[in-house]
Order: C-alpha cells, then structure tokens, then sequence
C-alpha cells in the first residue's frame, strides 16, 4: 500500500511576519523558511505507516517553485521514499492545489493521502477536503488517531469542538493531521545525507492538465490594529481595584 | 441575491454560533435562508426560524445527516447551491469540515474565516496567524465562506417568523460511518461564547493546577481554556486549546496564567477586551498584548485574586 504525504514550503513558525510597505503580501525574501509543521506530523505518521509494516512505499510531494525540494528533502530524511515536485511559479490556491495533487494521485494510486490540516500561512485549512471531494473518496481531518482495520476501512479519531470523535472510512482516503496525531522525529545526519540519493520526480501543472490561475484576488494585504500596550501592576489588590474600577469588566 | 447559512446544531437545538454567520450573511444583503440538515431535526428548524432577519428555513432529514459527516452533508449542500449566490457557515469544526468539500464539488475557491464583508464579492480574512489581513475578491459564480464567530456579532436568536421548507435529502455517500464520541462535560460556559476565560499554560506545570484556574473561573462565570503547550504537554483535553489552530476567543475578560504568549497563541485571544497576564517571567511576550500584566508567581497570585474577587 502506498500513501502519499503533502508538504507545504512556509515561513517558519518562529518568524514574525512582516506585511510588505506597499500591501500587497509579506516579506518572504530572506526569511528562514519550513515544512508547514501540520505537515511534519503528516510525514511522520506516513513513516510510522511504513515502519509498522502497512504501508510499502511513501511519497512526499510537495507543490510550488524550485526551492520546495528542499522540503521534500527533509520529508525524505524523515524517511519518506521518494518525491513528486509539481513546479510553478503560480500563486496557488487551495483549489488549485487539490487538483494538482488529484493528478498525482491518479497516477499513483496511493491508498491513503496525508495532508496538514491547515498551512500555517494562508491558514486556510481546505486543501484535504477538497482533495478528498475531487478524488469522491472519505475525508477524515483534525486526526488524532488512525487505526487500520483488517477489511479495507480505518477508524480515525477527530478532534472536534465539543471533544473527540470517532469515525470509520473506506480506503482509499484523505486523512488530515491535527496537533496530537503524533510528534514528527528529527532528522539523523545519516538519514540527511542519505536522503539526498532519493528520487524526486519533477512535473509541471500543464503535466497534469491542471488550470492553476488563482480564483481569489488579493486587492491589498495590511496589519491589524495594534494594541495600545498595557500596564504592570504591582499586586493582585491593584489588579483587582484596576479590573473593578478602570476596566469594569468584573 | 439569496444567502443559505448552515445551521450548526446537535438535533435538538441550534448551536449560537449559527448566529455570528446570519450576521455575516446581512453584511452582505439579500434573502436569508437557513439550512437545517439532521435527524428528527425539526425543533432545530423552528428554532431557526425565529432568528430575526430569515427568511425561510430549509429542513432535510436524513440519518446520513445525523452526525454531520462531511460526505454527506457536502452532497446535499451541492444539490442546493444552485440556488445562492453565497453559501455561509461558521468556521466550527463542522464548518471547516464539511465547506471545502462542497467548495470543491462546486468548483468554488472558498474563502476561509472571514472577519469582515467589504462587499457581496470582496471579504478580510486573517493570514498569517492573524499578524496579517488580506481583503479577496472572488470571481467564483458562488461564494462559499466560512465565518469566524467572534468578529461578527450574534444576530438575535428570536424575533422572526420564517416559514419551515422540507427539502429532498441527496442520500448517503456510503463513504464514512460515525462510530461515536466523547464530549468533554463541563458545567461553565463554552469557551468561544463566554464572558470571561481564564486560560493556563506550560507554567501550570501539571493538569491538576488547573484547579486553581477552575476555582478562579468558578468565581468569575468564566470558561478554562489553554495554550497548545498546556495541551500538548496532557494538562488538559484538546477542547482547551485557544490558538491559531484551536479555538479563537474574544470575550470581555481574559486572563492569561503561566502562558508565555507564542505567536499562535495570540492569533486566538488578542482580540479580547481586556487582557490580563500572570507570569513569572517579566519579559514574556504575553505582556506585549496585556492591558493588565501582574510579573508574580502564579501559585501565589491564583488563589490570592480568586480570595479578593470574592470580597
């Protein structure tokens, strides 16, 4: 059984992001970039797949220009086998990306396809359901828990606003990650370098007969109201007199 | 120009949040209808039918739609969409859940979490972990939105007289079965509709100092949420979670203990009234956004400021 896991190129986590002066998007030149980290927990529950004997093959692919191979080279240092990179210099849009990615799995039959739940930049927490409608196949996201059963389903468990939930779906399906599902491993040195021999395959969206045009457009990109820094206060007896008298909000 | 919200409900009564998207849905103007889809759903559609500004209630009953199973519902909605320029809902873990997928059968780009309507074609929506705000435009022929609760207020929950329409359900994907679910119980407020949270985080140290936190909610009238750290770390159950990935709050009061103030966790609470902040560390970030910054031990300071909301 193949899965195929999607990995997202983003600024990193740790970076505060600018809005550009003229707003039309953020700074993104010069600014350390990451796997989307939804998309880490992807890789390694695909490589746990693998290494509990039920998966045979894991494929990273990631979507985007030249430099997302070298996001599918960390996901192949984690232990994916090998990699699909679909390159363009198209903003991609959540739409567009399911489609992409249905192409990749039309030609690689993947029984299961793992994605982040949401990309930490755009945060748009779409693209899994969105593949999964494309594809006509069930959609199982915000996953803490996947347990493959003996006859062709899986039981996932889902981090829902009231608690958790428990779902069945059939293989072949789009399972989407949520915090809990797993804690991505580090990278070895070895498996850095040994990485570095294992095959990506390069396509393009016309490859794929994929229209990438962006439906949605960004008229302006701009910061939020900032807000007016507060005070200290010395002790809960002023905190309290503050929240009482000032604040009036108990 | 006609508008269908989805309902966000459990089968027997209409969850608030539906309320925030009827709201969203008058920003952008024409007639409001809300879709009710569930099993023996009917008193969920009377309800429905109240909230002031709708105009008509659509009602599909159907076992496929008693546990919200996205399959499921994103073919119904498929089947109805032709008729609507904008399909709503609030961004809940249904919401966010079942929308794409209908998005996608549609051919729709949707457009995610809005926080503001500048016109029926044109949305603000954070990125970026709310540090950023990008004002789209959609050239699709229907808008398919979901809604972040706190930036819109609620519409009142009584005050119309919608007529109730028994719709065709569009049957089972026979995709996904529910199993079953265990619901975290708890005697406070919801944490996105409630006045004041009181959330902990990594310097709680352990899930049962979270006491502290439940004797000063007790106090307050206030939910408990958490920082990812706290959750992360088995404190408390995922339901806790206040970020750019768990639940976004805005409520009058909020008071942070023993969180440091990490980027995600300020893109779920920093449009709060007022913020306080406890933290031992004077140089946390947390204090950046705090109106009230209190640099004590929490363990000292938690019971001493539930003893003096008590005088």
């Amino acid at each position: 059984m193949k899965v195929l896991v999607a990995v997202k190129r983003v600024v990193d986590y740790n970076v505060k992001v600018r809005v550009k002066a003229d707003g039309t998007g953020v700074e993104t030149a010069n600014v350390k970039m990451s796997m989307n980290p939804f998309d880490e927990i992807g890789v390694e529950e695909a490589v746990r797949l693998k290494e509990a004997g039920k998966a045979t093959e894991v494929i990273a692919v990631s979507l985007g220009p030249v430099q997302c191979q070298e996001t599918i080279r960390t996901a192949l240092a984690m232990g994916a086998d090998r990699g699909v990179h679909v390159q363009t210099d198209v903003e991609l849009q959540p739409l567009a990306v399911a489609k992409l990615l249905k192409g990749v799995v039309d030609k690689e039959q993947p029984q299961i396809c793992i994605l982040g739940k949401q990309a930490i930049d755009d945060d748009a927490n779409q693209t899994g359901q969105m593949l999964a409608a494309l594809l006509g196949s069930a959609q199982a996201t915000f996953a803490s828990k996947l347990v493959l059963n003996d006859n062709g389903t899986a039981n996932v468990t889902r981090e829902v606003d009231g608690g958790l939930e428990t779902i069945t779906v059939k293989l072949p399906f789009v399972l989407t990650t949520d915090l809990r599902l797993n804690e991505p491993r580090y990278a070895s040195l070895p498996n850095i370098m040994k990485a570095k021999k294992k095959p990506i395959d390069t396509l393009t969206p016309e490859q794929l007969g994929v229209d990438v045009a962006p439906r949605l457009k960004t008229l302006k990109v701009t910061e939020p109201a900032k807000r007016q820094a507060g005070i200290k206060v010395k002790s809960v007896d002023e905190l309290v007199d503050k929240l009482r008298n000032e604040a009036k909000v108990i | 120009m006609s508008i269908l919200v989805i309902a966000e409900h459990d089968n027997a009564k209409l969850n608030a949040a539906t309320l925030h998207a009827v709201t969203a849905a008058q920003k952008i103007g024409g007639d409001l209808h809300i879709l009710v889809a569930g099993t023996n759903a009917g008193a969920v559609a009377d309800e429905a039918a109240k909230v002031g500004g709708v105009a008509k209630v659509l009602l599909a009953e159907d076992a496929a739609y008693g546990n919200r199973l996205a399959e499921n519902l994103a073919k119904l909605l498929v089947s109805l969409a032709g008729n609507y320029s904008h399909v709503l809902a609030t961004a809940t873990a249904t919401g966010k859940n079942v929308l794409p997928r209908a998005a996608a059968l549609l051919d729709v780009q949707q457009i995610s979490e809005i926080t503001g309507v500048e016109s029926a074609d044109t949305f603000v929506r954070p990125i970026y972990a709310g540090n950023a705000l990008a004002t789209v435009q959609s050239s699709d022929k229907v808008k398919v939105i979901t809604v972040r609760a706190t930036a819109f207020d609620a519409a009142p929950a009584t005050g119309g007289s919608a007529s109730v329409e028994k719709v065709a359900a569009a049957g089972d994907a026979g995709l996904s079965t529910f199993v079953g679910q265990e619901l975290a119980k708890s005697e406070r407020p919801e944490l996105t509709s409630a006045r004041v949270v009181v959330s902990g985080g990594r310097g709680m140290q352990n899930g049962d100092n979270f006491k502290l936190l439940d004797a000063l909610a007790d106090k307050l009238n206030a939910a408990v949420g958490a920082s990812r750290a706290a959750v992360d770390a088995g404190f408390v159950p995922n339901t806790y979670q206040v970020g750019q990935t768990g639940k976004i709050v805005a409520p009058e009061l909020y008071i942070a203990v023993g969180i440091s103030g990490a980027i995600q966790h300020l893109a779920g609470m920093k449009d709060s009234k007022v913020i306080v902040a406890i933290n031992k560390d004077e140089d946390a970030p947390i204090f950046q956004v705090a109106d009230y910054g209190l640099v004590a031990d929490l363990f000292q300071a938690v019971p001493e400021l539930t003893n003096a909301i008590s005088k």
